[in-house]
């Protein structure tokens, strides 16, 4: 299966994949007008300490734990990867202690969560991808 | 306007050759004919003949064919070859009006030898004593043009149809074992004798149907080499680049086939090493005597006859063997029409020479 | 002083409906010029330190910003020009040389732009690339004076040793400490994938690339940086650097600040000392100590390497090359004034020299007329900027050419010409880790591939136009060139006839 992958060594921290992917899933057509004065929850984020960074998201375990930890059976592993249904969510935020990559946190409002769903709803090709200046963010079969 | 040497000149062209194995001398008449059969190649701004075999009582002596503008060309001309050879017999060529061929100029022929001792003070060979007198004339003396200096051998060119011209210069009256003829289609009005072909040094001559693309590459890495092409014509500079590499560099005609219309380098990665070591050399060492652009070629030489495709072949040529001769020519038509049963017909592939000499030089 | 308060050259404009103030602009600025306003939320910045090399406006997500001269004006003075005002501000406050870097930016001409190419029609058919082969593989060295043939009569292959090069394009001499790491492995392996070569300059090779030696031309210069056996051997050939077009007469000058960790150990030098290398070469006062130079270089290597000899093209160049072409070199390479540099003084780099078109052409003439173009192959660089100059430069005479300034733009150069401060945002003439990781060496790798491709497939398009299915039947074809709107005498020295004639 395709994942997203991130190459520390090209990681450049200049965080363009958390705006990408905060906007691509905005549902908004012009990016100034989704983003402007907006504190972006992206699915996507940057770690950065002196000169280390990476970006973090969710890797699309073949065994999740999320998917083990949910009580509502609203996490499963489709073709695609690991999908979240936030109709089915309950907002007991195991899934977001149960993830040891810390790529599951809440969606606005707090009340359902949300992670990495390769882009799928947003035309399949990530948009933290094709937004990383430096090819660190790459998505491939390995 | 400017004429052929002040300007280059790009034509299209018919070509014939005969050629007898055996060493037969055939008349004139023949490569007439071929080369009629094609009027529409040409058109009637300038046609040629070189003939081997046709001088036998003076067959040791250097042949001069000389175009005149004036009595003065010929007089300092005249000196010339006076102080620096031996003329054993001078004479105007025979010629026979035609009315298709005006404004002729005064042609003379002379059979002459190098004198010794200016041989000798030149420390040249015999043949580039030669050369260099020939070039000399026709670089340097406004009026006067050899066009044709090779033993026991003449070149016949005027403007106007290759028939007429035939005619002309009586080519009946001459018989030789090798013929090559030419059609003009340049693509402007030159007017002058010389720029028709055949073009000649010493005993070769270089008919040409083409217009090559690699011309001004070829031209001034020849004239590197002492060579000065005044014609600006794709055949001078062929003429000049064969006897470079055969003359001065002694590579064998196929070699000098695999410089200028060298194999590509993907067949040439395709052939055993010791051939692939070879032709790459001969590429690389030479690379800028490669030849591209359409062309056929004929090249006569003493005793033999080449004939020569561009590796592309975008030129036509046929060759037809009976017996014990060679025919060579643009069309299949300028075959048949002197030989109707030919019996072995085919089209040379682009780059590979087609080789014919007497039989008695092979064994 | 008030008197040295220039206005910023060039202001950045940003769209406040566009800003998201995503903050991109400050990471990716090393001149410190964005910053973010806590206070209002909203992005500033300092024009003063902007040196326009674009890395903000490119990777702006929403479009926000860009850069145009800010306007502010001196009184007009067509001979006092704003610049050379500030230059006399400049140095009346600093008493020092101006610097600059890339290549001449002044308005000279640009004979390139004044040679229009031929193509065929009717009387010679032209040659499709995509049905025919189209040639454009390339040797460089000596060609033999006359051949040679064993006792069976075979051909000896007598060639001395060659570069073979898919296409007629190199990489020039772009030296490890003025362009970074990343910049030349980018060089390397590309080179290498394309089948020509890169040129080390005059900096030593990181002792991690002596792997793509085979498509490595490694420069001997007079400061001698990094030059030991192995560092010789391990190329394809050996470049002697007499001068660079970008600044004739003079050596170079890396700043101390840029010799760090490696490079200080390629180049064999001290950590933060300053690497000067000398005007002259102090082995070379005259011609005769070139020969000595070419065949010391030849005798520690075996004689199996051709020698390149750089030379800056200068008003005498046809003698000089006449002179290199009877040194035993096998290749003479010649930089046009507008070739580019890490750091020149400016007054060097817009003054000194002459234009490589005009250079080129002198050359190749003066070394046919002497007989001995077969003697040594000619690679002209200084400012090819597209295809069609390759095109021209070889329908003048040179059988290869060098590209330096065209390969770093691929790499993401945006020839803000201030490659001296070792701040390049773009990853490429910086040693600064954090910068250098900018250039992701795959990227830039498939970019100069992507690069020479495009340029192949432009050439032989061209070529395949005039009726030409090699490139060495194009070699000094000046006959497939014509002169637009020059004089008399540009065209005889260019040896070109006027469009038209």
């Amino acid at each position: 299966m395709k994942r997203v992958y991130v190459q520390e060594k090209w990681c450049l921290a200049c965080h363009l994949c958390e705006y990408a992917c905060a906007f691509a899933n905005s549902g908004q057509k012009d990016m100034s007008k989704a983003l402007k004065g907006v504190k972006i929850n992206p699915r996507i984020k940057i770690e950065e300490r002196d000169n280390i960074s990476f970006a973090v998201n969710c890797r699309h375990c073949e065994e999740p734990l999320c998917q083990k930890s949910c009580i509502s059976g609203a996490i499963s592993v489709k073709d695609c990867g690991v999908h979240i249904d936030q109709n089915k969510c309950v907002g007991c935020y195991t899934c977001v202690l149960a993830c040891p990559y810390g790529a599951i946190m809440p969606a606005d409002g707090g009340k359902v969560m949300q992670k990495c769903e390769l882009c799928t709803a947003n035309g399949g090709q990530p948009a933290c991808v094709a937004a990383c200046p430096n090819r660190a963010i790459v998505f491939e079969e390995r | 306007m400017q004429k052929e040497g002040q300007i280059r000149i790009p034509a299209g062209c018919a070509i014939s050759s005969i050629f007898s194995k055996s060493g037969k001398r055939i008349d004139g008449s023949q490569i007439v004919r071929s080369i009629k059969i094609m009027h529409d190649r040409s058109n009637g701004l300038g046609g040629g003949f070189a003939g081997y075999g046709i001088y036998p009582e003076y067959k040791n002596a250097y042949a001069f064919h000389v175009f005149y503008d004036s009595t003065e060309a010929k007089n300092q001309c005249e000196d010339f070859l006076d102080r620096h050879f031996d003329i054993i017999n001078l004479s105007k060529i025979p010629i026979r009006k035609n009315p298709n061929i005006t404004d002729e100029p005064l042609i003379w022929r002379y059979f002459v030898n190098p004198l010794p001792t200016k041989l000798a003070d030149s420390q040249l060979d015999e043949q580039e004593y030669v050369v260099r007198s020939v070039v000399h004339v026709n670089d340097q003396m406004e009026g006067a043009y050899i066009f044709s200096s090779g033993k026991n051998m003449g070149v016949f060119k005027a403007c106007g149809y290759p028939e007429d011209v035939g005619d002309f210069y009586r080519l009946e009256e001459y018989e030789g074992y090798s013929w090559t003829a030419h059609g003009r289609y340049p693509t402007n009005t030159p007017g002058w004798w010389g720029g028709a072909h055949p073009f000649a040094l010493l005993d070769k001559t270089i008919v040409h149907n083409g217009e090559i693309s690699s011309y001004d590459a070829n031209r001034r890495y020849i004239e590197m080499y002492g060579y000065r092409c005044n014609l600006m014509t794709d055949t001078e500079v062929i003429t000049y680049i064969v006897d470079y590499l055969v003359r001065k560099q002694g590579l064998s005609l196929s070699e000098m086939s695999n410089v200028i219309a060298a194999p590509f380098w993907s067949t040439i990665s395709r052939k055993d090493p010791e051939e692939k070591e070879r032709l790459s050399y001969l590429r690389n060492a030479f690379a800028s005597l490669l030849i591209t652009g359409p062309f056929s070629i004929l090249l006569g030489f003493e005793g033999g006859l080449l004939a020569l495709n561009d590796r592309l072949k975008l030129r036509s040529m046929v060759v037809g063997e009976k017996g014990d001769m060679v025919y060579i020519a643009s069309e299949e038509a300028a075959i048949r029409v002197i030989e109707p049963d030919v019996e072995r017909i085919w089209s040379p592939r682009g780059g590979e020479p087609v080789i014919v000499t007497l039989d008695h030089l092979r064994r | 002083m008030a008197v040295d308060f220039f206005y910023p050259e060039y202001e950045i404009v940003r769209d406040p409906n566009r800003c998201i103030a995503c903050r991109v602009c400050e990471r990716q600025c090393s001149n410190k010029v964005h910053s973010y306003d806590e206070d209002t939320g909203k992005m500033v910045c300092d024009d003063s330190k902007c040196v326009n090399c674009h890395r903000c406006v490119a990777l702006c997500p929403t479009r926000a910003l860009k850069i145009v001269p800010s306007g502010d004006t001196f009184k007009t003075n067509s001979n006092w020009t704003a610049n050379y005002m500030k230059e006399i501000y400049r140095q009346a406050n600093s008493g020092g040389v101006l610097l600059s870097s890339m290549g001449n930016p002044e308005a000279f001409p640009v004979y390139w732009d004044k040679m229009l190419i031929n193509a065929s029609q009717v009387t010679n058919p032209s040659i499709d690339p995509l049905r025919e082969p189209m040639e454009t593989r390339t040797f460089l060295g000596k060609k033999p004076t006359g051949i040679e043939r064993d006792m069976n009569g075979r051909l000896v292959p007598n060639l001395e040793p060659q570069l073979e090069l898919s296409l007629p394009i190199l990489f020039g001499g772009m030296s490890y400490g003025a362009i970074s790491y990343n910049a030349h492995e980018c060089l390397a392996r590309a080179a290498e994938a394309v089948g020509t070569f890169y040129n080390t300059g005059e900096g030593g090779l990181h002792k991690d690339f002596y792997k793509y030696g085979k498509n490595t031309i490694v420069q001997v210069a007079s400061g001698r940086f990094g030059v030991h056996k192995d560092y010789l051997n391990a190329g394809a050939a050996i470049e002697i650097k007499i001068g660079q077009g970008a600044k004739p007469g003079i050596g170079g000058h890396l700043p101390g600040l840029k010799i760090v960790g490696d490079i200080s150990q390629t180049r064999m030098i001290p950590m933060g000392s300053d690497a000067i290398s000398p005007a002259p070469h102090h082995d070379i006062y005259s011609i005769e100590d070139l020969h000595q130079l070419v065949y010391s270089l030849k005798e520690a290597t075996d004689y199996k390497k051709p020698v390149i000899v750089k030379i800056a093209a200068v008003h005498n160049v046809a003698a000089i090359a006449s002179g290199v072409a009877r040194s035993g070199a096998d290749i003479i390479a010649i930089d046009g004034f507008r070739g580019g540099t890490g750091a020149a003084p400016t007054r060097i780099r817009d003054n000194v020299g002459i234009p490589i078109e005009l250079a080129l052409a002198a050359v190749d003439q003066r070394l046919r007329d002497e007989g001995i173009r077969g003697n040594i192959s000619i690679i002209c660089g200084g400012s090819i900027r597209n295809s069609t100059d390759v095109i021209k430069a070889i329908a003048l005479g040179a059988d290869a050419v060098y590209i330096a300034t065209a390969a770093l733009l691929a790499l993401g150069c945006h020839l803000c010409r201030s490659c001296h401060t070792g701040n390049c945002n773009w990853g490429i003439a910086t040693q600064k880790p954090e910068l250098v990781k900018r250039l992701n060496t795959d990227v830039g790798t498939e970019r100069l591939i992507n690069l020479l491709h495009a340029w192949e497939h432009e050439i032989t398009e061209i070529m395949g136009g005039m009726g030409i299915n090699s490139i060495e039947a194009l070699r000094g074809n000046r006959l497939m060139l014509r002169g637009i709107g020059l004089t008399d005498r540009e065209l005889a020295i260019l040896g070109i006839k006027h469009a038209g004639e």
